[in-house]
């Protein structure tokens, strides 16, 4: 199963080192992690997508975390009320006959088109991994020339109201 | 002239990174350095020349980091190492694994070529930071000389507290001989370590439940009764609520074992009753060890009728590979003098007392003797000989599984062995760091033929400070334990296990003017031993030993703790 884990750290060198050795060291398989800077001078956020096959797994992964030194706060989040975002972007070629067909597809997913060449334009896109993956699905007979993603980043959302459903996310 | 003159002055008496780091260390009150010059260290050899803190040149820096290891181990203190860049730093890298792996403090100075050519691929330039990430508990590059105070301060804390571990600060070569322009910054931060030492009292009181509730309780202490130094509460402990107490390799010495509630070492060549305790116990309590595999066997059949309670510093191990019920994070002396002051009405386990005496009684460790020198007869020998009151250091394969079965450890802190990482070569350097540690003390480093000559070098260091270390080599002719494998998995194709060709070990500890004794028998172990145990000197015993005998109880790869073979019948 697939857990979003996200934590903050100091900022000192060799830090990112640190986590992804973990990972691979520990034999944790990770999908995707991003890293930037936060609110706080000195401290970055860490957002890891992990596939684990238990909650045994995952918890022991956020121990592990917990014990880096420069680690300053670790939640597995994936059962809280979260929003959580992905960005590509994707060069696609685009023909004259097909330029409408490929257009009429970015509109409801409100993608945009960043760059617009003779023979191709660059889509970006942000949003939950699964309308991501729509997205790509749907373009891909178009044929996908380059695409790039950043992984996942995450919060949990202001409001936490146990017992619901996991909340919808506008935009 | 006058004004060349006046510069050097000047200059020696600004502030360096090597003063810096010297200072440190006498302010963390490091009595002994155990390290080995080259070119990216020469700022820091600049001034250790002056400084009054004692400096062990081994002849491997490997020697090194394993004698700081042995040091740690007995003193209680961090370790202190020095290695230059590239090949000096990797050379220690085997002594920072193992340190990581049994939980030993290390504070490990790196040299570091000059930061200007830090990627160049420059002369013995090593990615030592990024080498030492996995197996460190912290690592450091100086990048600022103001910072040294204050990294040196962080390394010691960290390496020293929580669950103790190696801390590595690689030291960039133009760092330790500039100067600082701004002021040098002392205070610690480190705000992501806060290790929990107070466990929570209410884990505390369910664990003592289930103690009184208990029909077939045991305790597991492990090495972490050391670290906590809180072998007498143990014995407090299982003495109030009439508790057995089995140990870890580990943590051998933590619970006196001629105490009448010690069943013995468990694991893979524990004793019967320590293993079926552990198989068949209704209350595991771990004190302070990690469920490693040498201990457990195969998980499925480990402890499976037991509810677990583990109490450890470090959350990570708990429920790492056995599933826990009953946690308690914290410093294992806090948890048991809370376990007292809780002070439950003991168990009721009149039966499994019962039983436990009868395996205890009924199937001890056992050999047979013969005319041939047997290996077990000479750690029973040592033993008698010690009043079992030497520090013991021992290399890795049989003969330390032989020292752990036959040497009764009653004290704490007087058992020096590499548990985890199983590291050979690591003992006779490990005993110089032991005898440092503790120069009174009775030293006996028990070893293999083929461990020994790992490390053969640091005798050099033994006859140099005239260490009155006992080296006492079990010499079968062969690498044992894989021998011993080879006859029982292998279908006794001996691959590369037997030594053909070995030196005259006594003429070799004469070249360093260390007397030496060869011993065939054991009539020739009484008299030799009853001659050499109480002198000031060091000595070198080549035992020679039945090469056929093998250790046993033994828990086969794969099989469960209550499998083994090898049992007295």
């Amino acid at each position: 199963m697939k857990r979003i884990i996200t934590m903050t750290v100091l900022n000192r060198p060799g830090v990112l080192n640190r986590i992804t050795n973990l990972f691979s060291k520990r034999n944790y398989n990770i999908e995707s992690i991003s890293v930037g800077l936060t609110e706080q001078e000195g401290v970055s956020r860490i957002t890891c997508v992990v596939h684990v096959e238990n909650d045994g797994m995952v918890e022991q992964i956020t121990k592990q975390l917990n014990k880096q030194i420069d680690v300053l706060k670790v939640a597995d989040i994936s059962d809280q009320a979260i929003v959580a975002r992905e960005l590509i972007l994707m060069k696609v070629p685009v023909l004259p006959h097909n330029r409408a067909e490929i257009y009429s597809i970015i509109e409801p997913f409100r993608a945009s088109v960043i760059d617009v060449s003779k023979d191709s334009i660059i889509i970006q896109l942000t949003g939950e991994t699964e309308k991501i993956e729509a997205f790509i699905d749907l373009i891909k007979p178009y044929g996908i020339r380059e695409l790039a993603r950043t992984g996942t980043t995450a919060f949990p959302r202001g409001n936490q109201r146990t017992g619901q459903q996991k909340s919808f996310s506008f935009v | 002239m006058e004004a060349a003159l006046k510069e050097t002055k000047a200059n020696t008496s600004e502030v360096t990174g090597a003063d810096l780091l010297i200072s440190a260390l006498e302010k963390e009150n490091v009595e002994v350095i155990f390290g080995y010059p080259g070119g990216a260290v020469l700022p820091i050899y600049d001034k250790l020349y002056d400084s009054k803190i004692l400096h062990v040149l081994p002849r491997h820096e490997q020697g090194g980091i394993h004698a700081a290891e042995g040091y740690a181990r007995i003193s209680g203190k961090p370790g202190v190492v020095i290695a230059t860049s590239g090949p000096g730093a990797t050379n220690i890298i085997t002594g920072i694994a193992d340190a990581m792996m049994d939980s030993l403090p290390l504070v490990v100075f790196t040299g570091q070529v000059a930061t200007g050519v830090i990627g160049t691929d420059a002369f013995q330039e090593a990615d030592i930071l990024g080498i030492t990430t996995p197996i460190t508990k912290y690592n450091y590059q100086i990048r600022d000389i103001k910072d040294i105070p204050r990294i040196i301060k962080e390394a010691f804390y960290i390496a020293t507290s929580g669950r103790p571990g190696p801390v590595v600060i690689d030291f960039p070569k133009d760092l330790a001989a500039g100067v600082s322009a701004e002021p040098v910054e002392e205070e610690i931060y480190l705000p992501g370590y806060q290790p929990t030492t107070e466990p929570n009292f209410l884990q505390v009181r369910k664990l003592s439940e289930a103690v009184s509730r208990a029909k077939r309780p045991v305790i597991l202490a492990g090495a972490g009764i050391l670290h906590a130094k809180a072998s007498s509460v143990l014995k407090e402990f299982a003495e109030q609520q009439n508790l057995h107490v089995v140990h870890t390799l580990l943590g051998l010495g933590g619970f006196p074992a001629n105490h009448e509630l010690f069943l013995g070492m468990a694991g893979m060549h524990g004793c019967y009753a320590a293993n079926m305790a552990l198989y068949n116990c209704d209350l595991l309590i771990n004190i302070g060890a990690r469920f490693d595999d040498r201990l457990t066997g195969n998980l499925k059949h480990f402890a499976p009728k037991a509810t677990v309670a583990h109490i450890d510093i470090d959350p990570a191990e708990i429920g790492k590979n056995v599933p826990t019920q009953i946690p308690v994070v914290g410093d294992a002396g806090e948890a048991l003098r809370q376990l007292l002051r809780v002070g439950a009405s003991p168990p009721q386990q009149e039966e499994w007392k019962e039983t436990l005496a009868a395996w205890k009684k009924d199937f001890p460790y056992h050999y047979e003797n013969s005319e041939v020198l047997k290996p077990q007869k000479v750690m029973e020998l040592l033993y008698e000989k010690t009043a079992g009151e030497a520090i013991v250091v021992t290399d890795v394969g049989q003969h330390q599984m032989w020292a752990a079965q036959y040497y009764q450890l009653q004290q704490a802190d007087r058992w020096v062995t590499s548990g985890g990482l199983g590291t050979m070569g690591f003992g006779l350097p490990a005993s110089i760091g032991a005898q440092l540690a503790d120069p009174t003390a009775c030293v006996v480093a028990v070893l293999g033929d083929g461990g020994f000559q790992m490390s053969t070098q640091e005798l050099a260091v033994i006859a140099e400070f005239k260490l009155p270390i006992k080296i006492a080599i079990l010499n079968n002719k062969a690498l044992g334990m894989v021998r011993q494998w080879q006859e029982i998995f292998y279908k006794e194709r001996y691959s590369h296990s037997k030594n053909p060709v070995q030196p005259s070990f006594v003429k070799l500890a004469e070249a360093y003017g260390i007397r030496g004794f060869e011993i065939n028998s054991e009539a020739e172990a009484h008299l030799v031993l009853n001659e050499v145990l109480h002198d000031k000197e060091p000595v070198l015993l080549d035992f020679r030993v039945d090469g056929a005998e093998n250790v046993y109880p033994m828990i086969a790869p794969g099989k469960g703790i209550h499998e083994m073979v090898g049992v007295k019948k």
